[in-house]
């Protein structure tokens, strides 16, 4: 793999590593782990682990989509790697 | 008008809408039908995932998961939302990259083997029939029970439409009707939904409803409510209650992600963008699509169990006037009632309907202080949920009609994306892929039509005679999925050192375990009597750490993972050419438009 090819893919994986620990929080740990210590704090009506579990999450996995397609369309002008 | 005639009209007008379609976006040659050209925008894209994706099960079932698992129903929720991410971020981009039109192609390309191909289609056919069965069974059910006709003919019209548009347009037209369907199964699942929301909470967005405060003056917020009328009945809490143990939620919703992930005809919807970088933001939009059914969903089966209750239990718990009358009931649980799906039992003879968790000791206890004789809602079935929600809210006639109408079209639109999925395996994979190679373009088009007609066929079939295995297939589609094909594809691009040993051995560690563990509850191929075959003395249910058989395919594929670099280690790495491939998918540079080969 030449250099250049190399330090892309090492961008991209370090980007996408953040992202899926962030992903992993929300889900994962907010809204199942974390649940119960976390419904004591309310977001309107309900427990903030229950509303993560149940909508909070969705909000934050759009974000990270979004986010991860504008940074990568970053890293491909970079890098030179895009394909226009 | 009457609300069959109603029905009736909005039901055709959508048909003819699709059959439209349909006609105008014909496919000319291989690449329209398999992968429409690649020149969908990514927002159309996006649309018609979400289509292809929200099937019969999330527009008429999770609501009513929700309804009655509360907090426990979250599993679906993330589960089937948090999978694009991994699909978005692992997938889809390189996916695309590659370029070609089937999973199990990439499959038997990267890992230089037909072998691995055919396991991969063998893995694409079963994960995808077992999910087609229930589409066919959802289309029969609600043209029998809105449009009286019966389940075979509600069955035989839904096969003649998907048959139009999806032998004639193949991926195109199914990914323009899938479009339309989208915009119609989302005004049917929101619209009910505002007006439930405005009529408990005040609040017309439902998202704000869910966490809003109650309309009827008592300040109380509508969760604490709820949690007050269920509990109070001797019903576990709704915003604490758990599926199954912490445990077995976390793994089930692994199960759930990856199994999205690795969905084949989800995946085939991203080989249809012009680029890599199309690939990316359809993904992200997708999930903006789905996010708008998934995020009001909870409100609507929060809202659902709500009304439901406060239908049958009109005041305080134990007051004798405090429970319906059964002949005073509104139309709809009579309605329901003839369905077969809501059942009354008169157990104490009082003329009113008693409903209660009689299986809490607590409150049987107290129940029979009151007279009664044990609940008497002998069924609720939790699909009448979506279906009965705007009969229970009181909403008019073409609300329902819409209901319908969209309820039917995400059964077509997943029935129609698992069938292309299912058809492209056989003419691409296995006739032009191992049989045949020279065959012509103009005979693979053919071909993959015939595939098509085939696929459609056998749905019907098993859509007629229901296996007895029918209730647990999405669940069982997911499992699958998840510990033979994500894995794989994920190591084939993350994993440069995957060879085709470790690739082989993996998938079928991953799916022998997950089938194993299945079949020790379910019955070897599901047919019963054959489960105690599998079981050894002392075998409970869920014995794997309380791991329930529809949250295993997490176990599946991590047995797929481990396997797979175990055995590559032990054997030789793959050739150059394959790791100069595996470098090329890695960047977009390249990515040409469709190429057969």
């Amino acid at each position: 793999m030449d250099n250049n090819a190399s330090k892309y893919w090492q961008a991209n994986v370090r980007l996408v590593s953040i992202l899926l620990v962030i992903w992993f929080v929300v889900s994962y740990g907010f809204g199942i782990i974390l649940a119960e210590p976390l419904n004591a704090i309310k977001i309107g009506g309900v427990g903030l682990g229950f509303w993560f579990a149940q909508n909070g999450s969705i909000y934050v996995f759009l974000g990270l989509c979004f986010y991860y397609a504008s940074q990568m369309n970053k890293l491909d002008k970079q890098f030179g790697v895009s394909e226009d | 008008m009457d609300l069959s005639t109603l029905t009736y009209i909005v039901v055709g007008a959508t048909f003819l809408l699709y059959i439209g379609i349909a006609i105008w976006a014909r496919a000319g040659s291989t690449g329209e039908f398999y992968v429409a050209g690649k020149g969908v925008h990514p927002v159309a894209n996006g649309m018609a995932t979400a289509a292809d994706w929200m099937s019969a099960a999330s527009f008429i079932s999770m609501a009513g998961l929700i309804a009655f698992n509360g907090y426990g129903a979250s599993v679906f929720l993330m589960g089937w939302t948090g999978g694009y991410v991994l699909l978005a971020m692992l997938l889809a981009p390189y996916l695309r990259k590659f370029g070609k039109f089937t999973v199990p192609e990439f499959i038997g390309e990267r890992f230089y083997s037909k072998g691995a191909r055919l396991v991969a289609v063998i893995c694409l056919i079963l994960a995808s029939v077992t999910y087609v069965i229930g589409q066919m069974k959802g289309i029969g059910v609600a043209f029998s029970r809105f449009l009286e006709t019966s389940y075979e003919q509600g069955l035989f019209i839904g096969m003649g439409i998907v048959f139009i548009y999806a032998v004639l347009g193949g991926m195109k037209g199914i990914t323009y009707t899938q479009i339309a369907q989208y915009i119609v199964l989302i005004f049917a699942y929101t619209i009910p939904a505002v007006f439930i929301s405005l009529n408990i909470t005040g609040n017309p967005l439902p998202q704000l409803g869910l966490i809003g405060t109650m309309a009827d003056g008592s300040g109380i917020s509508m969760m604490d409510k709820l949690d007050m009328v269920v509990t109070d009945l001797g019903f576990k809490e709704y915003s604490t209650q758990l599926m199954g143990s912490k445990l077995n939620m976390f793994v089930y919703t692994v199960s759930l992600m990856i199994g999205t992930a690795g969905l084949p005809h989800v995946i085939i919807r991203f080989f249809t963008v012009p680029k890599v970088a199309d690939a990316r933001s359809s993904a992200a939009w997708a999930l903006v699509f789905i996010a708008i059914l998934y995020t009001t969903a909870p409100a609507v089966g929060s809202m659902a169990r709500l009304n439901l209750m406060n239908t049958i239990q009109t005041g305080p718990v134990g007051e004798a006037t405090a429970n319906l009358e059964y002949a005073k009931a509104p139309q709809w649980f009579y309605n329901w009632e003839k369905t077969g799906l809501l059942k009354y039992e008169d157990k104490n003879g009082d003329g009113r309907i008693q409903y209660y968790n009689d299986k809490n000791p607590e409150m049987a206890a107290k129940a029979e202080a009151f007279g009664w004789k044990g609940n008497e809602m002998t069924k609720v079935d939790r699909d009448i949920m979506v279906l009965a929600n705007p009969e229970i809210a009181g909403l008019p006639n073409w609300v329902i009609a819409i209901v319908v109408a969209g309820g039917l079209a995400a059964a077509l639109s997943t029935a129609a994306g698992l069938l292309l999925a299912i058809a492209s395996a056989v003419s691409h994979d296995v006739i032009k892929g191992m049989i045949n190679p020279d065959i012509s373009e103009k005979g693979e088009l053919m071909a993959s039509r015939l595939s098509m007609v085939g696929a459609i066929a056998l749905a019907g079939y098993f859509g007629l005679h229901p296996p007895g295995f029918a209730a647990g297939t999405v669940a069982i589609a997911f499992g699958l999925a998840a510990s033979s094909i994500f894995p794989v594809l994920m190591m084939g691009i993350f994993n440069k050192g995957m060879n085709r040993q470790g690739a082989i051995a993996g998938m079928i560690a991953g799916i022998s375990v997950t089938m194993f563990y299945v079949f020790q509850e379910k019955g070897i191929l599901f047919i019963p009597g054959t489960a105690e075959i599998l079981q050894w003395e002392g075998y409970t249910k869920s014995w794997f750490m309380g791991i329930s058989v529809n949250a295993f395919g997490a176990i599946g594929a991590l047995v797929n993972f481990i396997v797979a670099i175990v055995v590559s280690k032990m054997t030789a790495p793959p050739p150059q050419h394959i790791q100069d491939l595996v470098e090329d998918i890695r960047v977009p540079k390249g990515a040409g438009a469709a190429s057969a080969h």
